[in-house]
């Protein structure tokens, strides 16, 4: 089997899974929870209560009280969860002694993120992703400095980078489509997912680089691409073990895991699957294309 | 040490831990273990504590208040003893409160001072947020004319009729005209003494009070409380006023902090909060636990068929591997989320992960004809590499995530931690010491 030399086909794919994403990112973005916005967030159970009239009769409760409503869900049966411009204690109490009307109000949860926290959550996340690409991109160079033939160490961090930025930009892509059509929000938990991710991705990278690194002192006399393929396949048996046990994890969180949890374990599931294809089928292969292209220039 | 050994005190280890871990006491025939209460007494070893999970707002139910305090009023220079001493106020206030194991955080970010309270049980937050909200208020009063009903002794600031026989009377003063309080060294015996130092309009306020009362205690009241009621040896006219006593520096130090909550006030902004119900909480803990169970479950399973024989020790080493990290969490203790379970379940996942590599190694260095006990030895040497390398990568982005993150971000990124530390060893070791065991120790 060879699979540095389809690279090209895999290289497809991914762009394939990538570029809707990415397309909605920029048309769309990412909708931010009040984590990162600031807001309210209210979640009740009501009992004795129509099911088919909710949602609008909890609005017009809220437009009454002159709240600006970002978003009234129903979470399940007889539990509703509605988000809301910042809004203080009193104007809650407000709030759910007019909804008492309606049927009796069991009150789960309450949150209200100011603007400020709102906005230093936003710096701090943007601050860790940078910070840890960093941070990796230096410790790969570091692990690899022994190994400078014929690719030189720096290039093995560049492109355990490439396929973790593959995997991030799938976990957001899709997470931009499903806020789009799905409403699906980005949390703070969200971040924690992607950064996760970044670390699961590269160690998943890292240990097909080891073979490589390990390869090639032994087989000098074969080509490169020769090298990455057979490490590629030796080590693909670990690649999908490991991943299918922590996917089986994820899975069981997914089916029996609270709902708090459940898009965060979302995320870390399309991280993990995304981050084992870019490790088998993207970062060896982006290394082989480089050195190529390296070779050709050098030959012209 | 040989395996033997290592494996018997391992399996003894483990299983005082598994015990600790246990979540309720044991009562079987006449037993009643208790793991929360650990009382030991081994000749020269004892060993008191105890230990409990401890749970996060999130799991357990409760509150979580985030305050920032207005520095606006207050000079630069001061900020640092105001925030100290808004902090200090508002722990008294939440231990008046009554809550069990309240938490209270100040912290400074940028250019921001925040206080953060954490009432776990406490859902009805009505009542707290007017208490703990208020800016502090200092007043000094004096003894009064009329005698004392017994029946208006509960009118009054708390510990007042104590110091007064008389009714108590508030004055004009208040915390608006004490300019600072610090701890200052007597100039004779050196022993600690708390200096006032008033503005001018208190300067003359004080001159009067202390004018009518010398002899007599002047009772100094924090927010309802009575914090400290020294007798006034003279008039003191130039509003520099040092109260002494036979303070330990720790207490003067106390003394001086509340004095400058009320001459510091700073108001404090509530700007974040949370409320879990209960219900919800214990509800998403069940969850979480019981897919955490199923994932450990089928996990093993899928080693088992996979690895067979080494399935069952990688099966072995996973549940020492959750033992531990079990204990560990009880034993700092570590705050558990419904992020952080998440996290230590993720990372039962991955550290099956050292197993697979060595596991694979070995099956490889078998297939090109290696005998058996040099097949594992490789496995275990050539896979190691790998999993250190891997393994700190992952470490790494743990702790920018602790770094960066904030609740309920750190008890993941903790947690992952542990787990990926923890499961060096069990991986490693325990499967190492397993398999010299049932394969002969040249291995």
């Amino acid at each position: 089997m060879n699979i540095v030399k389809n690279k090209k086909w895999f290289f497809l794919l991914s762009a394939i899974v990538i570029i809707p994403g990415v397309i909605s990112l920029i048309l769309f973005g990412l909708k931010f929870s009040i984590d990162f916005t600031g807001g309210s967030k209210l979640e009740f159970q009501i009992s004795n209560f129509k099911s088919q009239t909710s949602n609008k009769n909890i609005s017009e409760v809220l437009d009454s009280e002159k709240i600006k409503v970002h978003k009234i869900e129903k979470v399940s049966g007889d539990t509703f969860k509605v988000q809301t411009n910042p809004i203080e204690q009193d104007k809650k109490n407000e709030i759910v002694s007019e909804l008492d009307k309606l049927g009796k109000i069991t009150e789960k949860s309450f949150e209200t993120v100011g603007p400020t926290i709102g906005r230093e959550t936003q710096e701090n996340a943007v601050k860790a992703v940078i910070v840890a690409s960093i941070a990796i991109t230096a410790y790969i160079a570091f692990a690899f400095r022994k190994v400078s033939n014929p690719v030189s160490s720096w290039k093995y961090g560049v492109c355990a980078i490439a396929a973790l930025l593959h995997d991030l930009l799938i976990v957001v892509g899709i997470f931009s489509i499903l806020g789009r059509f799905l409403n699906i929000e980005v949390d703070s938990l969200f971040i924690t997912a992607l950064l996760t991710v970044m670390g699961f991705s590269v160690h998943d990278t890292i240990v097909v680089f080891d073979r490589i690194r390990e390869n090639l002192r032994k087989n000098f006399n074969l080509k490169f691409e020769e090298v990455v393929n057979n490490s590629l396949l030796e080590t693909l048996n670990r690649s999908l073990n490991t991943s299918l046990t922590v996917v089986m994890v994820l899975f069981a969180l997914l089916l029996f895991g609270g709902e708090s949890i459940r898009w965060f374990v979302v995320a870390l599931l399309i991280g993990i699957i995304s981050g084992t294809y870019s490790s088998i089928f993207n970062a060896s292969q982006l290394l082989v294309a480089w050195y190529e292209w390296d070779k050709k220039r050098k030959n012209n | 040490m040989r395996p033997k050994i290592f494996l018997l005190i391992l399996f003894f280890v483990a299983s005082i831990l598994l015990f600790i871990d246990l979540p309720v006491p044991i009562k079987a025939f006449n037993l009643n273990l208790d793991p929360s209460r650990i009382n030991i007494n081994l000749g020269p070893i004892h060993l008191k504590r105890e230990s409990s999970y401890k749970l996060g707002l999130d799991l357990q139910g409760g509150a979580r208040l985030i305050y920032q305090v207005d520095m606006k009023g207050v000079p630069l220079t001061e900020q640092n003893t105001a925030f100290e001493s808004a902090r200090t106020v508002i722990e008294r206030r939440v231990n008046f409160f009554g809550v069990t194991e309240p938490s209270i955080q100040a912290l400074k970010v940028g250019p921001d001072y925040r206080i953060i309270i954490e009432l776990p049980g406490t859902t009805n937050i009505d009542q707290a947020l007017n208490l703990i909200g208020r800016t502090a208020q200092l007043s000094f009063w004096e003894e009064g004319k009329d005698r004392i009903a017994t029946e208006e002794a509960q009118l009054y600031p708390f510990g007042l009729t104590q110091v007064f026989e008389n009714k108590p009377e508030k004055t004009k003063l208040t915390g608006k005209d004490l300019k600072t309080a610090r701890v200052v060294f007597g100039s004779k015996d050196g022993t600690p003494q708390v200096q006032l130092n008033f503005t001018s309009s208190g300067t003359k306020l004080f001159a009067d009070i202390t004018k009518r009362n010398v002899g007599k205690p002047v009772a100094i009241v924090l927010d309802d409380i009575a914090i400290s009621a020294p007798i006034v040896q003279q008039a003191i006219l130039n509003g520099d006023a040092v109260i002494s006593g036979s303070f330990t520096q720790d207490q003067a130090k106390a003394l001086q902090i509340q004095l400058n909550a009320g001459a510091l006030p700073a108001p404090l902004k509530l700007i974040g909060q949370a409320t879990v119900g209960p219900s919800l909480g214990i509800e998403s803990l069940k969850k979480s636990l019981l897919g955490g169970f199923l994932g450990f479950i089928s996990l093993i399973v899928f080693m088992v068929a996979l690895y067979k024989k080494e399935g069952v020790l990688a099966g072995v080493a996973l549940s020492v591997y959750t033992i531990v990290v079990l204990f560990i969490f009880k034993f700092i203790p570590v705050t558990l989320t419904l992020a952080g379970i998440a996290g230590f379940i993720l990372s039962i996942g991955m550290a099956v992960d050292a197993n697979i590599l060595i596991f694979e190694r070995m099956r490889e260095e078998l297939r090109n004809n290696k005998p058996r006990n040099l097949a594992i030895k490789l496995g275990f040497s050539r896979a190691w590499p790998s999993i250190r390398d891997s393994n700190i990568s992952s470490l790494i982005t743990t702790f920018i995530l602790f770094y960066f993150g904030s609740g309920p971000i750190r008890g993941f990124a903790i947690a992952l931690a542990i787990g990926i530390i923890v499961s060096m060893f069990s991986a490693i070791t325990v499967t190492r010491n397993l398999l010299k065991y049932f394969e002969g120790e040249n291995i």
